[in-house]
């Protein structure tokens, strides 16, 4: 697995530190509690969500179309009203201190959203002064060359691509420096490239303290950025746990050997390992372990344990399960339930 | 955080910057459209007409006009500045700021408001090369208008809000206000109708807009300068409270 340092493309300008984010927070950053939508047309969007946002992480949820990630994104930013529940930003109960609590959130939407008519360093200016920011050029300029949106400052946003448009878009929510940032599907619909400068930026703002949250289809981008991550399905947070952690709970180790012999059944000597013969007992198929690595020495133990009962093998394919896995097995089981 | 100030100016700037953006239908248009009235009212049949109330029939027009530009400019200026955000879905960040119901109408029915005003003041001046006419009470022929502009602003703003495609956006203007206001006595006095057509003009709201203005040019109306000046504030305190009641519940704004 690449670490986001060596995948960045472009070389990123540092933002500058200047929020209250480096404040050490003990509290939750964001504290949703009970959070319940039920739209007009009797659409649950959101069923009793709880959910805490730690200062400074990278939270990513997951959660097929449909489940509620948009849904819980606009109620926290003030898109969507909330049938009941209480959401808490930065201490300011979002219904009654939504003022304080906004100016510190920043959002970029799914939707390519931007006024095309307007140019780009116009339409990032507005966005500054909307949240409630004495104009700063310096921190714009920052912001522009930090999304290599510099050279196309003074085009209009209808004649740049869709990579470029949804850099706008990015530009736009951090143009106010928010401590906490919603990422809806960043990178959908942009090319290799771009998600990976995007890649470079999310851990460059996670580095200045900024707090995280992205919703994506790119079960990987999960992998490769989060802190911790969350499974939303029906509009319930099904799990949310460290990675690692989930990894480890939750990851397997399977393993595939082919024989040179098929077997008939499972031999004495095996019948202490996860295996199963499969493909008419020309293959043993080894699930186990714990996401850790512990799968990987059973499966080398396995091999031993094999060539000590005299037992032939013509080749082994191992692999870990991914997060994506993980969350394929989480979704498949709470509908199966 | 108490009022975001500099919120409000940037949505009143980036307001006013769509106007200049588009000075040929926002200005030029208006304008043009109101001089033809005054070529073709004022100076072509206007010389043939008798004088109303002492005052010559094309210096008569002149605040009808003002008004009928005033009404259709504040209304359309407004409604559009809120409905294109909500059609091309930019309203997401204005939403997301921190900026309140006081915010956004200061922000946009200010800047609809000034837009205005500053299309009276074109079309006033370009009156001045077709017909000779006179301001009897300046201060208040001003407040007037500012009063207008700012109420029909606030009416465009909850149209924006409540039209859900281009054809809503336009139908209040095209099919309503414009009729009302040429049979709101915009081109003649309502004593010029017969009756029972003077008293039904009465229960034209129009009416009395015109009259209203017309006394502060000339100093004699229709109707009572009281009433007219009550009626306009009543509108204004209404549409300031249905924009509140649609901020209060997200109506049209938010899911």
């Amino acid at each position: 697995m690449r670490s986001i340092s060596t995948i960045a493309s472009t070389p990123m300008v540092t933002l500058r530190f200047c929020c209250p984010s480096a404040e050490i927070m003990s509290e939750p950053i964001l504290n949703i509690s009970g959070l319940t939508k039920v739209y007009p047309g009797g659409l649950k969007a959101l069923d009793n969500v709880d959910l805490a946002i730690q200062p400074g992480e990278i939270f990513a949820l997951l959660g097929p179309n449909g489940a509620g990630k948009t849904t819980l994104i606009g109620a926290v930013c003030g898109l969507v009203r909330p049938s009941a529940g209480q959401i808490t930003a930065f201490g300011h109960d979002m219904r009654r201190d939504w003022r304080s609590a906004r100016a510190r959130i920043g959002l970029v939407p799914q939707e390519l959203s931007t006024d095309m008519f307007e140019t780009v360093i116009r339409a990032v200016s507005y966005s500054r002064g909307l949240f409630g920011c004495a104009p700063d050029k310096a921190l714009i300029e920052e912001v522009l060359r930090s999304l290599s949106l510099w050279d196309k400052r003074n085009e209009k946003i209808m004649a740049l691509s869709g990579g470029m448009k949804r850099r706008v878009l990015i530009a736009k929510a951090l143009s106010h420096e928010p401590d906490l940032l919603f990422l809806d599907e960043p990178t959908a619909g942009v090319d290799v490239e771009l998600r990976r400068d995007m890649w470079a930026l999310i851990e460059q703002m996670r580095q200045r303290g900024t707090t995280i949250i992205l919703t994506t289809h790119y079960i990987e981008e999960a992998e490769e950025m989060a802190d911790r991550v969350g499974i939303i399905r029906n509009g319930q947070i099904l799990t949310v746990d460290d990675k690692d952690a989930m990894m480890a709970r939750l990851g397997r180790t399977e393993a595939r050997i082919a024989l040179a012999e098929p077997l008939e059944a499972i031999p004495e000597a095996l019948q202490a390992f996860p295996i199963e013969l499969t493909d008419g007992g020309k293959e043993i198929c080894y699930r186990g372990g714990d996401g850790t690595g512990m799968g990987r020495a059973e499966v080398a133990n396995l091999t031993k344990t094999l060539i000590a009962a005299g037992i032939d093998y013509v080749g082994i394919d191992v692999r870990e399960s991914s997060l994506e896995d993980i969350f394929v097995g989480l979704v498949a089981e709470q509908e199966a339930a | 955080m108490r009022f975001n100030l500099r919120g409000t100016w940037s949505i009143y700037v980036r307001e006013l910057m769509r106007a200049l953006r588009t000075a040929y239908q926002s200005i030029l248009s208006p304008v043009l459209t109101t001089s033809l009235y005054f070529i073709v009212f004022g100076s072509a049949i206007g010389d043939r007409m008798p004088d109303l109330g002492g005052v010559e029939y094309g210096a008569f027009i002149v605040p009808g006009l003002l008004l009928l530009t005033l009404l259709s400019e504040s209304t359309s200026n407004a409604s559009f500045g809120i409905y294109m955000p909500r059609f091309t879905g930019t309203i997401y960040e204005l939403l997301s700021a921190p900026v309140g119901v006081g915010e956004t109408l200061v922000g946009f029915v200010g800047a609809a408001a000034t837009k205005s005003l500053i299309l009276a003041a074109i079309i006033l001046t370009t009156a001045t090369f077709f017909v000779d006419y006179s301001i009897a009470h300046p201060i208040l022929a001003a407040c007037y208008i500012m009063l207008v502009a700012a109420s029909f602003s606030l009416f465009g703003f909850i149209l924006g809000v409540w039209a859900d495609n281009f054809e809503k956006l336009g139908i209040i203007p095209m099919l309503i206000l414009m009729p009302l206001t040429f049979l709101g006595g915009t081109f003649y006095s309502i004593d010029m109708l017969p009756e029972p057509w003077d008293k039904i003009a009465l229960a034209n709201p129009i009416v009395y807009l015109v009259n209203g203005l017309r006394w502060t040019f000339y100093g004699s109306s229709d109707v009572s300068i009281g009433l007219s000046f009550g009626l306009t504030i009543a509108f204004l305190v209404l549409c300031v409270s249905v924009i509140a009641i649609i901020f209060k519940t997200g109506w049209r704004l938010r899911d």
